[in-house]
This record gives structure tokens, C-alpha cells and sequence, in this order.
């Protein structure tokens, strides 16, 4: 069975030439895989790239070097090398991802910033806001709330929001980073069991988690980042 | 959004000189339905003589643009008669200027604003006109009573919510933007752009935004071109170019933005 996600031997550097020019190797040599219903937890201590490397399976930072295939309905894409409209269309129906924070738009209603991406995909507003309605309910973000847009909400309730807009569109491979930061007991509870649902429903996670409550629910993989060797 | 389709509009190695000032020198790029493209940049690299181009308000010195009509056939804008053009621009262009008093008539009303698109494509009931008119002036938030006054008493915001409803009204297929938001207070801004964001994506429209207001090319766009001294020095997915800048000019506009 090929691979939902595939990397092959990532790398990733910063040049900032606002500081004389002053190079960050971040990433070299990475190289996993994730299969339907498998979850990759990435590993190791803070600054070693582990958002990094979410961001550039996300085309939201650059690959310098290596390979990310994506497993796009019938074809294969590479991250690394694929058009700005190629990357649009798999975030569209192939790849979502949770961020660390929402970067909500002034004056659009909670309800509607969960819905967009399943307009995005064509389905009718109509049913699009009743599924979102649905996960909304089942994050417990009380109807309330629906109708207000979401810079004015809690943290834990801003990051529930963004959690239910990158389910709503059941994309084959999810990107998590770190989900349940923000959240208490109760919903981090939540949380963690609709994602266990969807993983066993087959969709391929690669995900940042720091309690081991977490990491042991939903990993199926752990992989941990290298050390980096300090001679550039 | 098929992807197999042909682009809307190619811009194919635009270049122009004023003298011997460069503004633009061999810009290229694709633009497919449905994507809003930011050209973002300081003053004078070039942005807006280049959105002069594509609308054929200015020849360029070289290259050429290519748009997609409604008959499918992709043409050299270049070979199209002056009727033909002008037709173009009154139906499947808009065109959003920073200054609203450009793109709109000041001395008729806001409901005969919206209705002269309209009736440059062939509208002659005046029952209809006046009832899309009306339905437009609601959908960018303008008070329906308002219809029969005359844009120079609007506010600046109302008359650049005017502008685009009267770009819109004739479902254009292509909007090309100049600042469209820069002369507006910040609140103001906010719901202009939020209106700007849902039509782009209700009606698939494609657009060329020109902005220098980075915050307006996140919210607005799909992908960026960075232009310094005519020239595109970087091109990729909005949220690229802003979050792993690679040039030290990209880095230094991004590095400059103001957090609020």
C-alpha cells in the first residue's frame, strides 16, 4: 500500500538577511513515511523543527531539499517542487492542518470560519454550515458562541474552533500542531477521541503533542527529530 | 476548479519604460479563475503601471497579454480592436481604483452608478435594473434608501463599496484592484476587505490586487508577487512569501510590518 505521506530526506535552512546574512540550518536528512490510519507523533526538545517540518509538509515554508509526496487521489505530488495553484487544490481536498493559533478574520462568524473550507470544495452553504454546526456541538463551543466572530473568545475556544475547521472537510492527512495546548481535561478529552475516530477511520496524521496523555491515545509512531550536529 | 483548464489571463514578458525609467521589465505570470494574486511592493517598483498593462490602459514596450474569453479562445489582447476592448473592460473587467471618484460618476446617483454597467451591456427595463441595482447596494452593505443620492455625499468607505458594486454588477470575470483599501480608515478597512473576501470567493472571481499593505494581501490573496524596481524579485503562496521570506528585500517588508 503506498504511503498517504511520504518524506524523503527534508531539508530546511533560514537565511536572514536582515542579521548579516546569518544561516540557520534547521532540518537535514529527515525521512518518514505515514499510512492511512497511522499517526506519526514527531518527537524531541523545542527548537529542533518539529513545527518546521509541519509547515513545509504544508507548503507554508519552503523545502530546500528532498522530497514530500503526497498522496493525491490518483496522482503522487511533490510538496517540494509543486505550483502555488497545485498546493492550493491538496490543501483543498488533500491536507488539513490545525495551527497553533487561529488567525481569525475581524467579523466573520465562528460557524462560518469552520464551514469555509467545505465551500472551498464545493458542497452547498446550507449543508456546509450544518456540518459545521454538528462539530461545534461536539467541541462543546455552546451555540452561543456560533454567530460571533472568534477573535473575541477564549483561547481554549478559539483552538476548538480551529480544530473543527480542519475536520470538517475529513481531509485524507491531517497536520497537528499541538491541538490540545489550550484546552482543559475535559476537552482535551474531546479532542483527543474525535481525532482517535478519525485516525481509525483511516486518515494519516503527523502531529506535535507534549502530554503523554496525548501521545499515547493517538500515536501509532513516534519520530523523534535529531540532535543537531553543531558544525555548519 | 478543474485543473486541467486553460489560465484566464497570461501576462507574457510585460515590459515598459518611461523614458529611461524602467517600470516594468519582463513580468510573466499566469492567472487561473478563481485566484486573487497580490503585487505587493513599495512606491514606484512598479505595481500599478503594471496593473495599467494587463488592462491595456497602457502599451507595453514588450511582451504581451493573453485572456481567455467567453468563447474559451485564449487572445492576444494586443490584436483585439478598440470596440472590442472596450466591451471587455465594461463586462468581464473591473477595475477598483484607490480613489473611488476615478471609478465612479460623482455627479449621478448611486443607483445610476451601479445601472450604467448594466446598461452598457444591453439592460433597457428600467424595473430591473433598479431591483439588481438595489440588490447590489445590500450586498455591499449600503442602505437600500440611499439609491437616489449621489456618491459625493457618501462617505469615502460607502463610495469604495459603491465602486465595487458597480464593477460587479455585470459578473465581471477578471477584477484588477489598486489599493483598494488605502485610503480608508482602519475600522473601515476591516469591512471592506471582509466584503472584498467573501465576493472573490462567491463568485470565483479572479483578481489582480495591488496592495503595499501586506495584511491586505493575506487576507485577500492566494499568492504574492513582490516587485522592487520593476522587477519581480519573488512569487509563491501568500502565506510562503509572508512566513519564509527569501529575499532581503521580501524579508525586510515583512520584517517592517507593524503589530498592532
Amino acid at each position: 500500500m503506498t504511503a498517504a505521506l511520504e518524506l524523503r530526506d527534508i531539508g530546511k535552512s533560514f537565511t536572514m538577511h536582515l542579521q548579516g546574512g546569518m544561516h540557520l540550518a534547521v532540518l537535514s536528512g529527515i525521512s518518514f513515511s505515514v499510512h492511512g490510519g497511522e499517526c506519526v507523533v514527531l518527537g524531541g526538545r523545542s527548537g529542533l523543527g518539529k513545527s518546521t517540518v509541519l509547515k513545509m509538509i504544508f507548503g507554508n515554508y519552503r523545502c530546500d531539499s528532498g522530497q514530500i509526496f503526497v498522496h493525491d487521489g490518483t496522482r503522487i505530488i511533490d510538496v517540494a517542487t509543486a505550483t502555488p495553484r497545485q498546493m492550493l487544490a491538496l490543501r483543498r481536498r488533500t491536507i488539513g492542518y490545525v495551527a497553533q493559533f487561529l488567525r481569525a478574520v475581524p467579523r466573520v462568524a465562528a460557524i462560518d470560519v469552520v464551514a469555509e473550507p467545505l465551500l472551498l470544495t464545493g458542497t452547498s452553504p446550507e449543508a456546509a454550515r450544518n456540518k459545521a454546526a454538528d462539530i461545534l456541538r461536539q467541541l462543546d463551543i455552546p451555540e452561543t458562541l456560533w454567530r460571533l466572530p472568534p477573535a473575541t473568545f477564549s483561547g481554549g475556544e478559539q483552538q476548538r474552533v480551529n480544530i473543527a475547521r480542519a475536520l470538517i472537510a475529513e481531509h485524507p492527512i491531517l497536520l497537528l500542531d499541538e491541538p490540545t495546548a489550550a484546552l482543559d481535561a475535559e476537552n482535551r478529552a474531546r479532542v483527543l477521541s474525535l481525532l482517535a475516530a478519525r485516525r481509525a477511520a483511516g486518515t494519516a496524521m503527523v502531529g506535535i503533542f507534549h502530554d503523554d496523555e496525548a501521545r499515547s491515545r493517538i500515536a501509532t509512531h513516534i519520530f523523534s527529530l535529531p540532535e543537531r550536529s553543531e558544525a555548519a | 476548479m478543474s485543473e486541467a483548464e486553460a489560465p484566464l489571463l497570461i501576462a507574457d514578458g510585460l515590459t515598459k519604460s518611461f523614458g529611461r525609467q524602467i517600470a516594468c521589465r519582463d513580468i510573466s505570470f499566469d492567472l487561473y479563475e478563481g485566484e486573487a494574486m497580490a503585487v505587493v511592493g513599495e512606491s514606484g517598483s512598479g505595481k500599478s503601471t503594471l496593473l495599467r498593462l494587463l488592462s491595456m490602459q497602457t502599451k507595453p514596450d514588450g511582451g504581451c497579454v493573453r485572456y481567455r474569453m467567453r468563447d474559451g479562445v485564449t487572445r492576444d489582447l494586443a490584436a483585439l480592436g478598440e470596440a472590442e476592448l472596450r466591451f471587455l473592460a465594461r463586462t468581464d473587467w473591473g477595475f477598483v481604483h484607490q480613489d473611488p471618484a476615478l471609478g465612479l460618476r460623482m455627479a449621478v446617483s448611486a443607483g445610476a452608478n451601479v445601472g450604467e454597467r448594466l446598461m452598457a451591456v444591453g439592460w433597457r427595463h428600467y424595473g430591473q435594473i433598479r431591483q439588481t441595482a438595489t440588490d447590489w447596494l445590500e450586498r455591499v452593505e449600503i442602505e437600500t434608501d440611499r439609491i437616489d443620492d449621489r456618491p459625493d455625499v457618501y462617505s469615502g468607505g460607502m463610495r469604495q463599496r459603491l465602486q465595487i458594486a458597480r464593477n460587479l454588477v455585470t459578473q465581471p470575470r477578471l477584477v484588477l484592484m489598486d489599493e483598494p483599501t488605502s485610503g480608508l480608515d482602519v475600522s473601515v478597512q476591516a469591512r471592506l476587505l471582509d466584503l472584498l473576501r467573501n465576493l472573490v470567493s462567491a463568485l470565483k472571481l479572479s483578481a489582480v490586487v495591488v496592495t503595499h499593505d501586506l495584511a491586505v494581501a493575506r487576507l485577500l490573496s492566494h499568492r504574492i508577487m513582490v516587485m522592487k524596481a520593476g522587477e519581480v524579485i519573488e512569487t509563491g503562496l501568500t502565506d510562503q512569501v509572508l512566513d519564509d521570506p527569501q529575499e532581503p528585500y521580501t524579508q525586510l517588508l515583512v520584517a517592517s510590518i507593524l503589530q498592532p
